[in-house]
């Protein structure tokens, strides 16, 4: 089964259904099947929320790794800077940076960006769904509007990217999708409610597609980072076991090469995160964090 | 942005995905446009999508065609699988009036309570009605029955241009006769009216037979052609000599009134599902264990089992068995073709299925056979029917047999094997043969011409031209079979 390679020794796409640029016209049945017509060492992802974090990283790091990568971002002007210095590594490596400016909201505009992603590159093996807010929200603010916003970008944005992918994944029976989860979906924290709720959101629709498609050649896997130094984060006091966006995609990519179902960044995350559902309502409702 | 009130999220037009579409053999396999329309509207919307784009448009079910009959490498697909709604069913008359997508499956599921089952089924359940039409299929009770669209008594086809033709025996006969068998040539089915079969018991009476070469096997089931309602046959394509095509014949009759104790019990759905595991072991992951079989010693080892303990259940004739048992003998073990390899496009199985008048099917199939063996491109299924003759102008259906040849194929094989059956072919057309689109990878254009008369296939490609001037509903399969005749502008 051609499954994903991400090791950086990946050097030949043999996978002959993997999808190229051009290669839309018929092939005689018959012909023997000729490996798809991708730069050598060129495997295909996709990052979505690729524009600054975990997402830039990501791309940068596939980029030095010489893959065909798809950078969608809402911002386009940060997109373009980080595609400029991505794009000389990853030509460097044999691989190719494709930028598009992308409203994760705009789910209506989903299936004809994929397409459009998938036949550029050539194929599609990789998708990562990093794109995520996290607004402040004040102690007695109950704003529904901003509430189903964040709703609308974690979750509804990953749900049509993901089934997208999940359509393409099952049908070549091949692919790994990547949802960046938080540790915050594990318990209903006083401070960010809806940032709390699409994670978990997240979580169990990713362990759902997970089964689905676990007898199809397709992994999913769920990524619960703890603290990563982005624009999340910035200027939080009391944090610890930070972890640089470069590190954390290092760790996003193993994870996803080893077909980890669910793994925390960084995994002494994990400790936290199989804790925090034994703290008692009474005593979780007094914590301040 | 949040979504626009009052839309429930829907955006306009069919959904639509970018997929690996491939033939269910898995053997070809092309990326293409998905597109899945809800309705009439949806279905022109289609239409246009692919003119704008430019390019043709392939039909599709749930695609159960072994080859590349719902495989469009050029252009979109459409997918009617979504349209799945049962519009009306009258349980005196037994009529069913479907949505294209109604699969197989829903409509027994649907009938069979109150007493009815499909007229005609495959070996599957999961075909649309659609798709069964549009391929003609048969199952295991052809010679008494009749194919699919023998079943059919009128429906609503959408043209490329657009107009929703409705056709029946008596309405438009040419497109009805065409359509039927036309493998989505002419247009996309929107509604088809079915006849069903009253039954009196969720059970078949079955009788095993042995046949201890191709002339028994053959000879048992013209024996019971006229008592059988369902009669299959399958045959060990490995020994060779006086025991080439061994096999056994299977029997069957729907149960009489009173015959059945307890019918509202057998006529349950609930009666007619099958355990999803076996001795503990979960079916869905069976296919795993039958991959380490999937080899020439493996599958000579599995027949020559076959055979020997189908010897045994013939002393316990007969038995009553379930009629979806009975019926879709291919979905006892799901997903058993993922033992063939699990890559689309470079692993599969190729049905070779050849369809011979009584006169030349048994010397033509001995030859076949040996070919095979000596090719060592050895069957590792061989099914034998018996047929009728049908009234379609593309039809398969001889007054004859069937003989199916499940093949192998790896990467290594390939061309050797795709070379192969062209050579079957030839052999199968110069003694008077025919093929079924819903299973051949192998022919080319001018083989078609040469096995369908001539008047048949000129007015089939008559109307298409009228209809579908500009070629827009085309597959990998009407270009391969039809060539440029099918391409139109596109």
């Amino acid at each position: 089964m051609a499954g994903l390679a991400l090791g950086a020794g990946s050097t030949q796409d043999d996978n002959p259904a993997a999808m190229t640029a051009n290669d839309t016209a018929t092939r005689d049945a018959d012909g023997t099947p000729t490996p798809a017509a991708a730069p050598a060492g060129a495997r295909h992802a996709l990052v979505v929320g690729a524009s600054s974090g975990l997402g830039a990283a990501l791309v940068r790091q596939l980029a030095r790794e010489g893959r065909r990568v798809a950078a969608v971002a809402r911002r386009g002007d940060v997109l373009a800077d980080l595609v400029r210095d991505a794009s000389a590594e990853a030509a460097a490596a044999g691989g190719a940076v494709f930028a598009h400016t992308h409203d994760v909201r705009d789910t209506d505009a989903v299936p004809a960006l994929f397409e459009a992603i998938v036949r550029e590159l050539g194929g599609l093996e990789l998708l990562v769904y990093a794109a995520g807010t996290r607004p402040a929200v004040g102690r007695t603010e109950y704003d529904t509007e901003k509430d189903l916003d964040v709703l609308a970008v974690n979750f509804g944005g990953l749900v049509a990217w993901g089934n997208q992918a999940a359509q393409l994944f099952r049908t070549q029976r091949a692919g790994t999708l990547v949802g960046i989860s938080s540790i915050a979906g594990n318990r209903g924290r006083k401070g960010h409610p809806l940032y709390g709720a699409s994670k978990a959101a997240m979580d169990n629709w990713l362990e759902s597609l997970r089964n689905r498609l676990a007898g199809e050649g397709v992994h999913v896997c769920t990524i619960k980072p703890g603290y990563i130094a982005t624009r999340l984060t910035a200027g939080l006091d009391g944090l610890f076991w930070v972890a640089t966006p470069s590190q954390a995609a290092a760790a996003v990519l193993e994870a996803a090469r080893a077909r980890a179902n669910v793994r925390y960044v960084l995994r002494r995350w994990g400790v936290v995160g199989r804790l925090l559902p034994l703290i008692p309502s009474f005593v979780f409702r007094r914590l301040e964090f | 942005m949040p979504r626009r009130p009052g839309t429930g999220g829907r955006p306009a037009g069919p959904r639509r995905s970018f997929e690996l579409v491939e033939g269910w053999g898995m053997v070809v396999a092309a990326p293409s446009r998905v597109l899945r329309p809800r309705s009439v509207d949806e279905i022109r919307a289609c239409y246009q999508l692919a003119r704008h784009d430019g390019v043709p448009l392939g039909l599709r079910g749930t695609g159960n065609s072994y080859g590349d009959a719902a495989i469009n490498a050029r252009g979109h697909v459409l997918d009617i699988a979504r349209m799945d709604r049962i519009l009306r069913w009258d349980r005196e008359t037994g009529i069913a009036e479907l949505e294209p997508g109604v699969t197989l499956q829903r409509l027994w599921r649907r009938i069979l309570p109150d007493g009815w089952w499909p007229r005609v089924v495959p070996g599957t359940m999961f075909p649309t009605v659609a798709g069964a039409l549009a391929m003609n299929v048969h199952g295991k009770n052809n010679h008494v029955a009749g194919s699919f669209g023998d079943a059919c008594l009128q429906f609503d086809i959408v043209l490329p241009s657009g107009e929703v033709r409705t056709a029946s025996r008596d309405r438009d006969p040419d497109l009805f006769h065409a359509a039927i068998g036309g493998f989505g040539m002419l247009g996309c089915f929107s509604r088809i009216v079915l006849a069903t079969h009253r039954v009196h018991s969720g059970k078949l009476r079955v009788e095993a037979l042995r046949g201890r070469d191709l002339r028994e096997v053959m000879d048992l089931m013209e024996s019971r052609r006229a008592t059988a309602d369902h009669l299959v046959g399958w045959i060990d394509g490995f020994p060779d000599g006086e025991r080439s095509g061994r096999g056994l014949v299977h029997a069957a009759r729907y149960l009489e009134p009173g015959e059945d104790g307890e019918p509202e019990e057998s006529l349950r759905v609930g009666y007619q599902e099958r355990p999803t595991s076996l001795l503990g072991f979960p079916k869905a992951d069976l296919w795993r264990l039958l991959r380490l079989l999937n080899n020439d010693p493996g599958m000579r080892l599995a027949n020559a089992a076959r055979y020997l303990a189908g010897c045994a259940t013939a002393a316990q004739n007969p038995r009553l068995v379930s009629l979806a048992a009975v019926a879709f003998p291919l979905d006892h073990v799901p997903n058993w073709k993922f033992a063939y390899g699990t890559e689309p496009g470079r692993r599969g199985l190729i049905q070779f299925q050849s369809f011979l008048p009584r006169a030349t099917a048994h010397a033509t199939w001995l030859e076949l056979l040996a070919r095979c063996r000596g090719e060592r491109l050895v069957p590792y299924l061989a099914v034998v029917k018996l047929h009728r003759q049908d009234p379609f102008w593309m039809t398969h259906a001889v007054d004859g047999f069937s003989l199916a040849l499940d093949f192998k194929l790896t990467p290594a094989n390939r061309a050797r094997l795709f070379a192969h059956g062209r050579g079957l072919a030839e052999t199968v057309i110069a003694a008077g043969g025919r093929f079924y689109f819903a299973k051949d990878l192998v022919l080319g254009p001018d083989a078609v011409a040469r096995f369908l008369p001539p008047e048949d296939l000129q007015r089939f490609l008559a109307l298409k031209r009228r209809l579908d001037p500009e070629g827009l509903l085309q597959t990998d399969l009407s270009r391969r079979v039809l060539g440029k005749v099918a391409a139109g502008t596109l």
